[in-house]
Order: structure tokens, then sequence, then C-alpha cells
């Protein structure tokens, strides 16, 4: 069956989505970050496998914390990295996404890490790629950020080995996160036998029971006996887009205080993407309290990404 | 028919070798996983304390556009300071050289070593690098075709074997 | 001119025709079925042996990108490809660039039209002006140009009031309306079927609901104001079974589908496949299930080909960034006669839905081959198979879901007013 990530062969020739990736593959990922975490621990913290390559970052759409990192990530791997941000406001209509891409191909770029506002621009970078050039997408639209998933259970495998005996929770704007549908697709890959969703029916997708998850809209019951809570970014444009009334409530409701993390189990890790809105989806004392690994997530982030790019970058003979 | 030496008399003569060269700065690096396999070894027969670390040198090999990360990769692990080290460096089969040289650029990336020693269980010649081991169980020489394979039981215990190779890039 | 076509197997379904029959046509006209008139010497004789003549085809919505969009495709263009598939009559819908809404331009679409002299057009006016859902347009005057009906084409009117003032003045003079009915700010934004697959792909999705709801209200206007309602492009099973009702309670009311409804699903969006994003989306297996059978059973009238041609930079982008439309025209045979298989349906009832079912929701003459009708024929192999590519699509839109596959069914011949408007030269 065409895979577009995959060459015949079923070795990973673009990360486009974790839906999609075989299990294999997705585990192959995260091995190879163990190592990685090793090299961030050095004072020499580069290893030459990237060295003579060229990565490029395109961010269609702006985000200095997820493009730094990929930085970082090239950068320990010796890799040379060219920073574009394409603005794409909609006064300036400007170059077409594959023009865009042309032209850096034809300045000899190897590796692609591409962000765009609409969901499905990784996948039609990597149609019209010629063979020896890679795509990581770093998020596209509310579809996918796969490195944000692998980095996610990579943390939770460190922190809870026994994946099949978990349950997980994520809460809050399922509807429009692309780090959650990548969450999802990976903990179900990986086997984890709850998955849960906790938000209002405004923040989730219809039909999201589909992607095998148990849906919940109260956090006391949804959170009772998780291992794993993933908290989601609420962002402003709800409110206005009549999907909430006010952050206030949903803080009320939805909101990760101590007292609504005391029903799951009393080591559960918290989690969260970042950049955290602090008084909206959790509170201060949960973010910077003993359960939250929200730190580690970000040191993980770069071992994990290292190891992407390793691998697509490597050769397959 | 080729006889194939005993993996114990070896490890026994190499031991002696490595004993015989240990200074106050000597510390031992073995590489995954041969290596680390001999070196434990090593390391339960010689009758001191010294420091050591293991190595993984699928990071620094020259091989990467082609192969990729070909095998799973093991943890390097130096728990001590490189600078100024006489670093003794144990593998399991010395053929082209070109592992040896991975590891090296990997442990200068840790700091400056004082020197390093390279010791083998067997050297089945064949170097297309300038870099020969010092300390040596055998020397046998072997075809393009044939390769040795060093396993560990469940006990511990060495096996060596030879093989026919399909893949001819494993060096 | 003097014209016979012999050896074909006729289907004539307003006539109830469906056999080998002769056509013997003089003038333009058809002048007899089967026995020849007398002395009858014909100046040009087709062999249709092995192939089924049928009327021309009846094509409910082809969009021509004139006047305005010419870098899309021209008229010369879109009607070979009309004549390609054996389309001899099409209404096309206002959202040109200006919008149809006045006379002159009306008069000046037909003229150029006449003047390739490839098929006939039929114009749907704007019913609003501008199609801004807030002023009449003078429906008298654009129906004297020309017009067949009046429509909003892609875009609803938000004002209930007004929709029921437009209503009432068609109804005054016997026009009918031809709407897509979607409810406005439910398809905000809105670019695939609000389910499974939407969730997944993270797109916007348009709800079952939009339709349904549109639906439940025009029936409502139409039935209190007494106008002529025919709903467009149909593609959920809740919209069959509400049209299927207001038939059942003697409401005036036709529908169409387009031909891709009938075939594809969500599904066949898989990895962002731009050529399925079309409007109104694809939905599920369940929804496509319900308008065959909806075919089948005549609650659904007419299948059209909903022709939108689609310049191929308007696709190389992100899916809810890609202007939303496929090419049909030379797909709408062979999609009915896939249709008719799959539902175990007679080839002469799958000719109906796009002959004189659509002709009649038109109210224009065409679509059957009575004595003194018009002389627009189509002739096809029901059975030759052909693989659609870019290369042999006449139309300058080279966007269907369906490139790369095969379809059964292809047209040798096309007549309009007794003369060859096209010719499959493999014979």
């Amino acid at each position: 069956m065409y895979n577009p990530q995959l060459t015949s062969e079923g070795a990973l020739k673009h990360l486009l989505s974790i839906e999609g990736l075989p299990k294999k593959n997705l585990l192959q990922i995260l091995d190879t970050a163990e190592s990685f975490v090793g090299v961030a621990e050095r004072d020499v913290k580069k290893v030459p496998l990237l060295r003579g390559k060229t990565v490029c970052n395109i961010f269609f759409e702006n985000s200095t914390r997820t493009r730094t990192t990929f930085e970082i990530a090239a950068k320990r791997l010796s890799a040379d990295v060219i920073n574009l941000n394409v603005n794409t406001s909609s006064q300036s209509k400007g170059e077409a996404i594959l023009d865009t891409i042309n032209n850096l191909i034809a300045m000899h770029t190897d590796m692609f890490v591409v962000r765009h506002s609409q969901s499905g621009a990784a996948h039609l970078i990597a149609q019209h790629l010629p063979d020896n050039i890679s795509v990581v997408n770093a998020g596209d639209g509310r579809h996918s950020h796969p490195t944000q998933g692998l980095l996610d259970v990579f943390t939770i495998r460190r922190y809870k080995p026994e994946m099949h005996n978990l349950r997980v929770a994520l809460v809050g704007d399922v509807l429009h996160s692309r780090v959650a549908r990548s969450e999802i697709h990976a903990l179900t890959t990986l086997g984890v036998p709850e998955v849960r969703v906790i938000a209002p029916k405004t923040l989730l997708p219809n039909e999201v029971e589909k992607l095998g998850v148990q849906v919940f809209h109260d956090m006391k019951t949804g959170l009772k006996d998780v291992d794993v809570v993933m908290m989601l970014r609420l962002q402003n444009e709800r409110m206005t887009g009549a999907m909430l009334p006010s952050a206030q409530e949903y803080f009320k409701t939805y909101g990760l205080t101590p007292e609504k993390l005391s029903v799951a189990k009393p080591d559960a890790i918290v989690m969260h993407p970042g950049p955290m809105n602090r008084g909206v989806e959790i509170d201060s004392r949960v973010a910077d309290g003993k359960q939250a690994v929200i730190l580690p997530q970000v040191t993980y982030g770069i071992a994990v990404r290292m190891a992407v790019m390793a691998i697509l970058a490597g050769g397959t003979a | 028919m080729m006889q194939l030496p005993d993996s114990e008399a070896l490890l026994n003569e190499i031991t002696a070798k490595i004993a015989a060269l240990i200074k106050p700065n000597s510390v031992i690096v073995g590489i995954h996983r041969g290596g680390v396999w001999i070196m434990e070894h090593v390391l339960a027969n010689l009758k001191q304390d010294i420091p050591y670390g293991t190595l993984d040198a699928a990071l620094y090999r020259d091989d990467f556009a082609q192969r990729g990360l070909k095998t799973e990769l093991q943890p390097t692990n130096i728990p001590f300071d490189v600078q100024d080290k006489h670093i003794i460096l144990i593998d399991d089969i010395f053929h082209t050289g070109r592992t040896t040289r991975a590891a090296i650029n990997e442990l200068f990336d840790y700091g400056r070593p004082a020197s390093i020693t390279l010791a083998v269980l067997i050297n089945r010649d064949g170097a297309q690098l300038p870099i020969q081991p010092q300390i040596v169980g055998a020397a046998i020489p072997l075809k393009p075709n044939q390769r040795f394979q060093l396993s560990q039981d469940s006990q511990g215990k060495l096996k060596l074997a030879l093989e026919k190779k399909q893949d001819t890039s494993d060096v | 001119m003097k014209v016979l076509i012999k050896n074909g197997h006729v289907i004539d379904p307003k006539n109830n025709i469906d056999a080998k029959q002769d056509i013997y046509i003089a003038a333009g006209e058809i002048v007899a079925v089967g026995k020849p008139p007398k002395d009858f010497s014909p100046n040009q004789t087709i062999n249709a042996k092995g192939m089924v003549v049928t009327p021309g085809f009846v094509d409910l919505s082809a969009r021509l990108r004139e006047p305005g969009d010419e870098y899309k495709a021209t008229l010369e263009s879109e009607l070979h490809a009309a004549a390609a598939g054996g389309i001899t009559s099409l209404a096309c819908p206002p959202d040109t660039d200006p919008i149809l809404d006045e006379p002159g331009l009306i008069e000046m679409l037909k003229q150029r039209a006449r003047k390739h002299n490839l098929a006939r057009i039929y114009p749907l006016g704007a019913l609003t002006q501008k199609l801004e859902g807030k002023a009449l347009t003078e429906m008298c005057q654009l129906s004297e140009a020309g017009c067949a009906g009046f429509t909003q084409a892609d875009k609803s009117i938000i004002d209930t009031q007004v929709l029921w003032r437009a209503f009432e003045y068609a109804a005054t003079f016997g026009y009918t309306i031809f709407l897509r009915p979607e409810e406005p700010f439910l398809a905000k934004n809105g670019v695939a079927h609000d389910g499974e697959l939407a969730g997944r792909l993270g797109l916007k999705g348009i709800p079952s609901a939009a339709e349904s709801l549109m639906i439940a209200t025009i029936l409502r206007i139409a039935t209190e104001t007494e106008t002529n309602i025919h709903f467009c492009r149909l593609s959920t099973a809740e919209g069959v079974e509400l049209i299927r009702n207001a038939k059942n309670n003697g409401v005036a009311v036709s529908a169409d589908v387009s031909a891709h409804h009938l075939h594809l699903t969500e599904h066949d969006i898989a990895y962002f496949n731009t050529h399925a994003h079309i409007k109104p989306p694809l939905r599920t297996i369940r929804d496509r299930e319900a308008l065959c059978r909806g075919v089948a059973d005549g609650t659904i009238d007419a299948i059209c080909s909903d022709h939108t041609p689609v310049d191929d930079d308007a696709k190389l982008v992100p899916f809810a960034e890609a202007e939303a439309g496929a090419t049909g025209l030379e797909l709408l045979l062979p999609l009915t006669l896939k249709w008719a298989n799959n539902n175990q349906s007679s080839l002469a009832d799958a000719i109906s839905r796009i002959t004189i079912h659509p002709a009649n929701i038109l109210g224009i003459k065409s679509g059957h081959l009575s004595l003194g009708a018009n002389a627009d024929i189509a002739i096809f192999d029901p059975e030759a198979a052909w693989q659609v590519s870019a290369d042999n699509l006449k139309s300058q839109g080279k966007n269907t879901p369906f490139l790369n596959t095969e379809m059964i069914g292809k047209v040798h011949y096309t007549l309009l007013n007794g003369h060859i408007t096209y010719q499959n030269k493999t014979d």
C-alpha cells in the first residue's frame, strides 16, 4: 500500500504524520533518540552524522521555540542550517509554496523542516521533491505535529516504561490541535490501552472516538486513576469563535489545578507541549510542581528531532 | 576446515598483555558490542579497580551516507574525564581499521587523551587505514567473503564462529 | 442535409424506445425512427453498429468560465469537451466575472456560444444582484434574454426575508429557482465533510446538517410561496429523505446529484488530494448509498457533471487553499453508466437521468428523439474502456479525482441539429 512517508522497502523517507507511521519505524526513532540524549549531556554536544548536509527550516507559520529546537538538533548533527521565515499574512499572497521549495532545492538543500498553517502542506511538499530530499513536518494546520507526538511518548516511556499498562488523558482543545492528533496516534500505535480526551463538546472533533479514544466532559471522572496527564494549549480565538465563554470559566472547569490532579494516580506525570497559559489551562502550582515533566520534554525534544533527522539523512543500502 | 582458537585462551592472552600496560592514569573503554563483552571479562580477571567505559562508534562511522544507522544503538557511557588518560581501547575483531578510527574520533570529542592503545581478540588482517592493534590475541587472516562472529551465551561464555558474509558492508 | 444513423441500439426514454432502430434526419430534425421516410437518400450515413444511440445529453451544470475566467477555460475548449462527452445542451451557472445578472451579459454569452455551434447553452441567471443576496435581479428581462431559471450558484442567501421575497417574485412569473442547499454559517470555511476523515486530517468540516437544515427551510418557503424549486447537488442521506417526503406529499420539487457523489466518498481525499476538494464535499459511504438509491427510485431526477475546470496552480496548494471543483463533462456518460451497473438499474433509466429528466427541469425541448425534435444525438459504445488522463481530456480543466482511472463508456459521435460536432477518430 502506498505510504508517502516510506520507501518501498519500508524505510522512513519523510516524517509527515504519526498516523500511517508503522510501529517499527516509530520505535526506531524512539530507540535512536536514547543515544542522542547522551550526546546532549557531553561537553562536545555534536556528532558528525549530517556534516556537509544542509537543513532548511521553512516556517510559513511563525514559531521561534520550535524552530530553535530544530536548529539546535540539526547543528548537533553537524549540519548547516538555513532559517527561512515566510510571511504569509493575507496581505502578502506572495510566492507559491512549491516555488519557494524549488528555489531552495536549487540551492542544494538536503532536508526541509516545514511548518505551515494549513493541513496537508507537508504532504504537498513531499509529493514534489526529488528522491534524495526529505521533509520533516514541524506542524501543518490542525493535522499533525509528529515530532511533538514522538517526544511526548519518548518522555512517557522514560518515566513510565510499562506502556501497555497505562491510562493517559489529554485535556483541552483537541479539535484545533495537531499536537493532540499526533499524541493520540503515537499512544495507540504503541499499544497504550486507555487514551482519554477531556474537553467540552465544542472543542472536540465530530466522531473523535473513531480515533480510538474515550471521551469525557468532566475532569473528575476523566482524570481518575490516570498515569499521564497531557495538557493542551488554549488559544484566545476559541472565545471569539463562540466555542467558549471565557478563560475564567475554562480554568474553572478544565484547568489543571492540584485539586483536580489529586484524583489521578499519586505518581502521575503532567505534560504540556508549551507555551503554557498559566491560569488558563494549567495552575502554576502544577506547572512548577513535582509531577510536571515539562522541562524534560524540551530536552528530549532535541534528542528526538536529532533521531528523526539522522534516520532520514542516512543511506538505506 | 580452519581450526578456530579457543576464546578463553585468547582472552587470557590479551588480559595478560593488558595487565602489563596498566599505569596510574589508565582507563579501559570497550567498543560495543563484542568489545564490551571482552572488556567485562578482562576487568573480571584483572585484580585491580580500573575506570572503564563503553562506546558505540555508530554515530561516527564513515558509511552513514550509504547505510544509515543500521544497527540498534547502544549507550555510550564515558563516566570519567578523558583528558590526559592512557586509554586501552578494546574491540573484538580488527579488520579495516574504520571502527577504530570512528572510536578514536568519538573519544577525542570527550577530551585529549595521553595515549590510546588498541587491544583486540583477533586481527583478521585487511587494514584500509594506517591503524594497527598493539595487543592481539591471535592473527588469523580471512578471505573477503568470510567473517568472524563473536557471541555471548546466557552464562556469559564467549563463543567464536566463522561465517560466510552476505553483507559486505560490515567492517 | 440528410443523415442516416443505422444499425444502432436506440434508447429514447421519453418515447419508450429501447431497440435496434435506424434514425433518419433531415434539415436538422428527426424525421423518422425505425422505418425510412419515402425517398430518403442520405448525404451522410453513420454506421452505429455495436453502439447505443440516444438523445444528446442534457447537463444541468457546467461552468464554461466565460466571461472573465478564461485562464481556467474558454467557451471554445469547454464546448468541445461537452461535445466529446455527448452533451448537446447544458445549463451554466452565473458565477462568472462579471456575474450573469444582466440581460446584456446573457445575450452576449448565448451569441458567442451559438457561433461555436457545438452545444446549446442555457444560462441560469443570478437570483440576486451580484449574487450578494440583497437585491433582486431583473428576472423577467433575464428570462427573456434566455435564462432557464435562477440560482445563487455557491453563495447562499443569508437574509431569510430576501430569500422569501426572491421566491415570491419568481413564483409570480412561474420561474424555477435552482438552489444548492447549504446553511452559510455552518458551512463557513468548511472544506470537507464534518466526520471522521476531516477530524483525522485536521480539515474544517461542513456538517450534513448544513444541507438538511437548508433543504427544510427552502421546502417550507417554496411550499408557502408556491415556487418551482430545484435542489442542486444533493450530498446527504438526510437530504434525500427530505426530498422523498416532500415529493410524497405532492410538493413541486426536483433534485439532481453530481456524478461524482454517486461514486466517491470522503475517503477519496486520501493524502490531501486536492482533486477531491469539491462543493458540496464528498461525504460518507452511507450518504453515497442513499444518493444512489435516490436516483434509482426517482427521488433524485437527474445526474449532472457539475463541470468546474480549475487551473493546475490553483490545485497545487494545501487542501483548504485549493480552489474547489472537478472537471466533468467528459465523465458524465461513463459515470452514469457505472451508477446503473452498480445499482442494477437499466440503461434506459440511466439515460433518462441525463436526457429527458434534466430537459424537463430546464423546461427545454431537448432530451428526446420524437419526430420533429432537434437532431441532437449521442452515439456511444457502452463497453469501450479508456484511461482518464490530462492528454485525452478536451477540457482545459484537468482537475479530476478520477485521473489515471479507467472509465467504461465512450462517445463516438455527437450530433447537434443533425451535424457532427464530435467524432472519435479511432474508427
